[in-house]
């Protein structure tokens, strides 16, 4: 039975976003007897919903309210209203994603250390370890039912991977396969195996990949525990004189207001969206908003090192048939100074259909040189590049002076320069691309710039001293003990993975911190 | 009529080829244009324009294919592109800015924009106004009004949707065979 909380109900735990970390946090609290209330500003879109075309789906799914950008990053130019790819739905991006699950390595939590001193990098060690985090891995592992964990196959390749394998073993790479993908190689978890649709991108309409749109959520809601209101969009964290925070002021679908008191505040509203409800949560007490004495709310802005290589072959591919994220090469992901770049990378296969193609191959490009790539279309292999990009202060979210929002409310500012780090490793991993590529037979590669960021962290990071970052290594904020962060932006580092394995650990491991430190009384 | 049609001529009466040459008064670059419409030239297409000039929307086609140029898409599907412009609110703007490129292919010598043979000599007029916010408003529009036509699709190769179909499981998602 869906549960129902009264506004005043102030012995629930609210969570702002139902994505991958807000999601999971929801039903695993749920799980436990927790009460939570969860807002989420955009709609219920399940696999029956989700539409097999790259811009009817981007119209129904994409987070496109009021953003700017500023930097030396191609996005400010070439998409300057949209810093971001991302969801407004109930289940957030992980309706998106293509499924990439992997582990940090050992040596990523701890840049620190094991980088050194990187100049214009704010670099800083995770509080927590692979130690710590390896039983909260094997369960969202579980939980997402990734390829290649537990004993689940891996999936087959299709052409796209079979073309990126040939490329990167003829180059001696070793780690090279068919991905750890929360994608069902087998049916699993009362859902489907994959059926090669292509179109992960736009939500998986057979269910095969996890989103917790239809997983997570649903059995939440089932528990009796969890109430989700969606098409509510969270404005204003507020707290008492003694700093507690107290509830979320939300508008509803028809622009009205309302006030649910909270236990615990959990944000999960992904890493542009978090800091900003922070920071539009100013109040006298808490003149530079809510869980920012050390000022980092907001900053070490992280999008993950990216690119795409496409290749074209003198026969054709069909690299759109199938999983979007087939394969990947991971040997370039080891540290190994000598590259010339501390971190290190992954590559992964990528398709896009003709409409995003055009789009994203070279934003802003015209003439014969582009339109003879698209005709290379049906011959074409892509893979995409993500590496672990630098911290820097000065990358950051900030409330617009002049922009605002649907609400009335600032808009968030998006600044991003590339490190001298990121764009050693980017041109390194092009080279690589266009090398595995070639290798495999192309006449022609296209090292395609990045597209508007799918992966973004860092802006609340968690710090073991609270000078240094926003939450504890509980996602627990510094400042505020009742209010956590629970996606993305608590990231001190990116690593070279693809975030949401970690996300979702997190937030599973957070679940249980939180129903410990109700029960003990401690919130 | 108010959008494109096959070789059902304007207002709905099928015109054949020398109906539609006798009512033109240019054929010019492969289109034909004539009083209020432009067509093809084997009267396979005919768009009437309600706003535009006929010669500025011959003009804009012949920009759109110079911008993004396939030689295996036939001009209707440019046409179908940019019709969107031929409105009371974008017909000033575009009727501005196809002017200031004729007046630079008559600076390059040239009578106007359509009469240049070369493609090459086209995209250098194009190259020298490729910053101007009218050239970033037709190269912009296109990204999305011609390549996500589905009608287009297929000429890439591209198979759009495939969920109807049960996917590629047992369709080819690894039928590579040339590796
Ligand atoms: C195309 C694409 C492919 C990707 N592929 C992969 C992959 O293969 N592997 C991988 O690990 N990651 C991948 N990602 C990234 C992954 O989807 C995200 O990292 C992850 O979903 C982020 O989780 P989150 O909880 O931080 O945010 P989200 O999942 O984005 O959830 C945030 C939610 O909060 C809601 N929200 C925001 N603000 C408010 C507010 N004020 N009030 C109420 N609700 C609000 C949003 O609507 C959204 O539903 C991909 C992303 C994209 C776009
Ligand atoms: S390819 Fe597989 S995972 Fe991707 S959308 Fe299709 S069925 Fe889902």
């Amino acid at each position: 039975m869906v549960a129902k909380f009264e506004l005043d109900d102030d012995s629930v735990v609210l969570i702002i976003g139902t994505g991958s970390g807000g999601g999971v946090l929801a039903n695993e609290l749920a799980q436990k007897g927790v009460k939570v209330v969860s807002l989420e500003a955009g709609g219920r879109y399940m696999p029956e919903d989700y539409i097999n075309d790259e811009w009817d789906s981007f119209a129904q799914l994409a987070w496109t309210d009021t953003r700017t950008t500023s930097g030396d990053w191609r996005v400010a130019k070439d998409f300057s209203g949209l810093p971001a790819w991302i969801v407004k739905a109930v289940g957030g991006t992980s309706i998106h994603w293509a499924g990439a699950s992997l582990r940090f390595q050992e040596h990523e939590w701890k840049p620190r250390t094991n980088y050194g001193h990187v100049t214009g990098a704010n670099l800083l060690d995770w509080p927590i370890d692979g130690a710590e985090m390896a039983p909260w891995y094997e369960k969202a592992e579980t939980k997402l039912g990734v390829t290649r964990t537990g004993d689940r196959p891996g999936l087959p390749g299709n052409n796209n991977y079979k073309v990126l394998e040939k490329g990167a073993k003829a180059l001696g790479y070793k780690e090279v396969h068919t991905g750890r993908m929360a994608i069902n190689s087998v049916d699993y978890d009362d859902r489907l195996a994959c059926q090669q649709t292509g179109f992960c991108f736009q939500g998986c309409k057979w269910g095969a990949k996890w989103s917790s749109a239809y997983t997570d959520i649903p059995k939440g809601e089932a528990t009796g525990n969890l109430e989700v209101r969606d098409r509510c969009h969270a404005l204003k964290i507020e707290h008492d004189d003694k700093g507690r925070v107290t509830g979320v002021l939300y508008a509803d679908k028809d622009g009205n207001h309302h006030f649910q008191k909270a236990r615990v505040v959990c944000v999960a509203g992904n890493s542009i969206e978090s800091p900003r409800i922070l920071l539009n949560s100013a109040s006298s007490m808490f003149p530079d908003g809510l869980a920012n004495s050390s000022g980092q709310v907001g900053r070490n802005y992280l999008r993950h090192v990216t690119g795409s290589v496409y290749g074209v072959f003198e026969k054709p591919v069909k690299m759109w048939r199938g999983t979007t994220m087939a394969g990947i090469v991971q040997d370039e992901a080891r540290l190994d100074p000598s590259r010339g770049f501390v971190g290190g990378y992954e590559l992964e296969t990528l398709a896009l259909g003709i409409p995003f193609m055009a789009a994203f191959l070279d934003p802003g490009g015209w003439g014969r040189s582009f339109t003879s790539a698209m005709d290379g279309y049906e011959n074409m292999a892509g893979m995409w590049i993500v590496g672990e990009d630098m911290p820097q202060e000065t990358n950051r979210i900030t409330l617009s002076a002049t922009a605002v929002d649907q609400f009335g409310l600032p808009a968030p500012n998006v600044h991003f320069d590339d490190h001298p780090n990121d764009i050693a490793m980017r041109n390194h991993a092009y080279a690589r691309g266009e090398a595995i590529y070639r290798a495999a037979g192309a006449t022609r590669t296209l090292p395609t710039p990045p597209y508007p960021s799918t992966h973004n962290l860092g802006t609340n990071r968690m710090s073991e001293n609270p000078r240094d970052g926003v939450v504890n290594k509980h996602g627990q904020s510094h400042d505020i003990p009742n209010l956590f962060i629970s996606d993305g932006s608590q990231f001190t580092s990116g690593a070279a993975e693809n975030p949401t394995l970690t996300i979702v650990a997190l937030a599973i491991r957070q679940a249980e911190f939180i129903a410990g430190e109700l029960s003990k009384q401690n919130l | 009529m108010t959008t494109l049609t096959a070789n059902r001529g304007l207002r709905g009466n099928a015109l054949t080829r020398r109906q539609l040459i006798s009512r033109s008064f240019a054929a010019s670059a492969g289109m034909i244009i004539g009083a209020g419409f432009i067509a093809a030239p084997d009267a396979a297409w005919a768009y009437e324009a309600t706003t535009l000039k006929p010669e500025t929307m011959a003009t804009l086609v012949r920009m759109a294919r110079d911008i993004y140029p396939h030689d295996r898409i036939a001009d209707e599907f440019y046409v179908i592109a940019v019709k969107g412009y031929d409105t009371a609110e974008a017909a000033p703007g575009v009727e501005a800015g196809i002017a200031a490129l004729n007046a630079a292919a008559q600076g390059a010598g040239h009578a106007d924009y359509l009469s240049i043979g070369w493609e090459d000599d086209r995209v250098a007029l194009l190259r020298g106004m490729e910053n101007s916010a009218f050239f970033q408003q037709i190269r912009g529009g296109l990204v999305t009004g011609l390549y996500n036509q589905k009608a287009v699709w297929p000429i890439f190769g591209y198979e759009g949707e495939s969920f109807s179909q049960g996917g590629y499981l047992h369709r080819g998602f690894d039928d590579i065979s040339w590796l």
